[in-house]
């Protein structure tokens, strides 16, 4: 599978007064799963359907390996998406499908594989009305696949999945891209996400925060160390060198920004006794926090 | 384009609500067409505008009973053609097709095409109907049936060609008015209300008069060339092929307006 590069260039949105999405530019590369993080309100929606030819931006582009959706011959067959899970309720799963199979130009038998592919075969003649909202994003997402597309966009696909629909979403996206396909979801939880995507784009208010692998992320966790000692004084005299730290109780500290080495020198130097010496990583969620709320 | 006409017509054929309008409509239709062949077979006709007693021909009282549903069940095909569309708003399925399919052009085109086969039906049905009950019922009063009548025959099978062309309206209406319960309220409050009201109305009023003609449902009925306002001489009709271009002109100006504003709005 050959998947496209999405192109996002510059992308503007504005509704009246709101400006939902601000000059936004990141790239979505092929086999890799790129995730579009965010909080609520903060313009992933906008972007990607902005994207998918469904929203007319202000200014800026998508392209997919160059072109934009519109011009796209055959769209189902190049990019497959699932932004919510909004069906008929009266027509059954398989239904549902076999309306799309005409404009994703796929035969009828291709409607049950991809139901058979998301576990939805034995669902596949029950009216959707009746689907859970797992199952509905399980049907949302066959219909992405329906034209067998060499790039998935899903808005918040682990919306409404319970922890075993999860990991098997995560399986399943990692495998597309493992193929070769290109991979754009999007989440307003990092730790939703954080074991399935290669890159990350975050954004707020509008505007990129920060892209990059998933790993240099973790580079971006600064690490702090904890100390403890029987002997309060003593603790609290030496910690006093570091502006920030604090005492968590009476025995322990916590002192930011600072690594287990540097601590232990130092606490060595001093002569003090040491119970327990750890150095901890800030969790990457509270990274994506600190950069969702850093002022525009 | 094909594709996009295969598309909805598995859209329409994949919900149930085609046949449910469909019976709804055909038991409209043979109430009304029974108890009117009884009532102005029977009944006091009452008094026109000049106050002249009016008096019914067999021939128009046949093709006034036979069309019924061009006047009274119009409704129905009007619904299922708006609901063709605004389904898509209701059920948020909109983003899906396009996703798939691209051109808005061409989502409109398609669904006008797909109505095609069920407005012919609904035209089917609502003539059988009105035809097998309101001649049973002219039978029962003692009247003639006049269906070895050509003007008779004509008029049944021009109320095919009106029903099919509300249908086609309705496909119009729904892309404009997409919201469904609004359409639904508009197309119930236009069609039993405001527009025999305006219809009476104008009828009153001489100068006014020529515009009722040109009132959707004035448009439908001269087409199948009955009337029970007309009938009744209380209003005139336009010529038959006028009244398919204004009906069919309603659905296309309506269309065109759906195109060019709710369909080329950002789907959020
Ligand atoms: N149709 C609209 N009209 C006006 N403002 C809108 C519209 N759609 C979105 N917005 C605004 O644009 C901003 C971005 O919205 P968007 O839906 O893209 O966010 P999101 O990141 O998808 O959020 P969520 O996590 O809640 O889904 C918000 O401030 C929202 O209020
Ligand atoms: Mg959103």
């Amino acid at each position: 599978m050959d998947g496209p590069r999405i192109e996002v260039a510059g992308l503007t949105k504005r509704y009246g007064d709101v400006l939902a999405v601000d000059a936004v530019s990141f790239t979505a590369e092929p086999g890799r799963v790129t995730g579009f993080l965010g909080p609520n309100g903060a313009g992933k929606t906008t972007t990607l359907r902005s994207a998918l030819g469904l929203i007319a931006p202000t200014a800026g582009a998508i392209t997919f390996s160059g072109r934009r959706f519109s011009q796209l011959p055959r769209p189902a067959a190049v990019v497959g998406a699932h932004l919510e899970p909004a069906f008929h309720p009266g027509r059954t799963g398989r239904d549902h499908l076999r309306t799309l199979a005409p404009l994703a130009g796929v035969p009828d038998s291709r409607c049950d594989e991809v139901l058979a592919m998301v576990g939805l075969a034995d669902a596949a003649g029950r009216r959707v009305g009746g689907y859970s909202l797992g199952m509905r994003q399980r049907l949302g997402l066959a219909t992405a696949l329906l034209g067998d597309p060499a790039a998935l966009v899903l808005d918040e696909p682990a919306n409404g999945l319970d922890p075993a629909g999860i990991t098997w979403m995560r399986a399943f996206v990692r495998s597309f891209a493992a193929r070769g396909g290109t991979v754009l979801l999007s989440s307003h939880l990092l730790a939703e996400v954080e074991q399935t995507v290669d890159d990350v784009v975050v954004i707020a208010r509008g505007r990129i925060r920060h892209a990059s692998p998933l790993a240099d992320l973790h580079a971006l966790a600064s690490p702090e160390t904890v100390l403890r000692s029987p002997d309060e004084a003593g603790l609290r005299r030496l910690v006093s060198r570091w502006p920030d730290a604090l005492m968590e109780d009476s025995v322990t500290a916590v002192i930011p920004g600072t690594t287990a080495a540097e601590v232990g020198a130092a606490a060595h130097a001093a002569q003090l006794e040491v119970h327990g010496l750890t150095e901890r990583g800030e969790s990457l969620e509270r990274v994506f926090l600190r950069m969702t709320e850093e002022a525009a | 384009m094909i594709a996009s006409i295969r598309a909805e017509l598995r859209k329409a054929t994949t919900t149930r609500l085609w046949w449910i309008l469909l019976i709804l409509m055909i038991g409209t239709i043979a109430f009304f067409a029974g108890t009117f062949a009884l009532a102005l077979t029977f009944g006091d006709t009452g008094t026109g505008p000049d106050g002249q007693a009016l008096t019914i021909a067999p021939k128009d009282m046949a093709i006034t009973v036979y069309t019924l549903g061009v006047s009274l069940g119009y409704a129905f095909p009007l619904a299922f053609g708006a609901i063709l569309m605004t389904g898509e708003f209701r059920h948020r399925t909109l983003a899906t097709t396009l996703l798939a399919q691209p051109s808005r052009g061409r989502l409109v085109l398609g669904k006008l095409a797909a109505a095609l086969p069920f407005a012919g039906l609904y035209g089917a049905a609502s003539a059988a109907t009105a035809v097998a009950v309101g001649a049973a019922a002219l039978g029962l009063a003692g009247e003639p049936t006049m269906l070895d009548d050509a003007d008779v025959l004509r008029s049944i099978g021009l109320s095919i060609v009106a029903m099919a062309a509300w249908m086609l309206v309705g496909v119009g209406f729904g892309s404009v008015i997409t919201n469904q319960v609004a359409a639904i309220v508009t197309v119930l409050g236009w069609t039993q209300l405001v527009e025999p009201i305006l219809r009476l109305a104008l009828g009153f009023w001489e100068p006014a008069a020529p515009i009722a003609r040109f009132l959707p449902g004035a448009a439908g009925e001269a087409l199948a060339g009955g009337s029970f306002y007309s009938t009744t001489g209380l209003s005139d009709l336009l010529p038959a092929w006028a009244g398919l271009l204004v009906l069919l002109g309603y659905g296309a100006v309506a269309a065109g307006i759906g195109w060019l504003t709710t369909l080329r709005r950002d789907v959020t």
